[in-house]
């Protein structure tokens, strides 16, 4: 169903063959991952950038690089513009990409973007020709601004990083769906598939799950469960839903109804 | 010997040792790996002419699970 219904993902004039993008951190084992990625149909994983560990490496590109994705550095740590800039640099060096998953934090007990640290490291790794996708507030304001930066997509949070709180105000992404120039991708918090569903029918391009999958009882069942969601999203989006209303409206005629007279008066609704 | 931070951790280096030597002590590939030199990236191709100097922060990062 998802396949069929084909919901892609363009960013930076190209297209990737899923709108679920999937982070790679929470899941127990490698063997884990890889069969979760494939659940998911995604085509595109995030990665931290971190200190060489001598002990033992390179499984986790091994496995990403066996399963056909693309692999999308972050700056999941930074306080700083400073800090996520090199980090970003860091990982177009390792990894051979210019994209960049933008992530500035203003503290660690909410995770929340700092929105002036992030504005500015956008601004600066646009300039040094970075694809940019900034993990963002849900504040359409921001979200314009880092557009007009020049950001290849905004990533506004559903709620904060693993909360599982799905979206918050979904009123604020709708408005930056409605305005946005460039995809909008949901990113952090989403607990449930529904919530991916939500996050699709609201307008946005894409939605970014990680902690949701990874950490469920069951990731690669969740992961199918999310490619779902997303697509029933998209299609919901895409056929145009009907206007919420206060009264009811029937879906069954009104009119020539049968007239049971035989019925007590008391049981009749309809009196000829 | 040349005194340097790598990845954090003192560490005394052989005398001219080069980004390329650092990074062969952390990992037998380079493949997937980038250097920083006092907050710099360190291009791959500039590895083997990069000598450490004393006192030199040096960060050797790779992809780990994240995000």
């Amino acid at each position: 169903m998802a396949d069929e219904l084909g919901p892609v993902l363009e960013v930076a004039g190209e297209k990737l063959s899923s709108a679920l993008i999937l982070g790679s951190g929470g899941i127990a084992s490698m063997e884990l991952l890889e069969e979760t990625v494939r659940a998911s149909g995604t085509d595109l994983v995030t990665v931290a950038m971190r200190r060489v560990d001598p002990g033992g490496r390179g499984s986790l590109l091994d496995v990403l690089g066996r399963c056909g994705v693309r692999v999308l550095p972050n700056t999941a740590g930074c306080f700083t513009a400073g800090e996520a800039v090199l980090t970003a640099r860091l990982g177009r060096e390792a990894l051979g990409t210019s994209w960049v998953k933008l992530e500035v934090i203003g503290d660690e007990i909410s995770l929340l973007p700092d929105p002036v640290e992030l504005l500015a490291a956008a601004e600066q790794l646009v300039e040094e020709g970075f694809v940019v996708l900034p993990y963002s507030n849900d504040d359409p304001i921001l979200a314009r601004r880092l557009e007009q930066v020049g950001c290849a997509a905004v990533m506004p949070l559903g709620a904060p990083i693993g909360s599982g709180l799905g979206i918050r105000n979904p009123h604020n992404i709708a408005m930056i769906t409605e305005s946005a120039g460039v995809p909008v991708v949901l990113d952090a918090g989403l607990g449930a598939p529904s919530d991916a569903a939500l996050a699709m029918e609201l307008g946005c391009s894409g939605v970014m799950v990680a902690s949701a999958i990874t950490r469920s009882q069951d990731p690669v069942l969740m992961a199918r469960g999310f490619a779902l969601a997303v697509a029933a999203g998209e299609a919901g989006r895409r056929a145009g839903r009907i206007p919420p209303r206060y009264r009811a409206l029937a879906s069954s005629p009104t009119k020539d109804m049968a007239v049971f007279s035989s019925l007590p008066a008391d049981d009749r609704r309809h009196l000829d | 010997m040349t005194r340097a931070r790598l990845n954090g951790e003192h560490r005394e280096l052989a005398p001219r040792s080069t980004v390329e030597d650092v990074v062969a002590l952390l990992s037998p590939s380079p493949a997937g790996l980038a250097v920083a030199v006092n907050g710099e990236v360190v291009s791959r191709s500039a590895w083997s002419k990069r000598e450490i100097e004393e006192g030199d922060e040096i960060e050797v990062l790779t992809a780990a699970q994240g995000g």
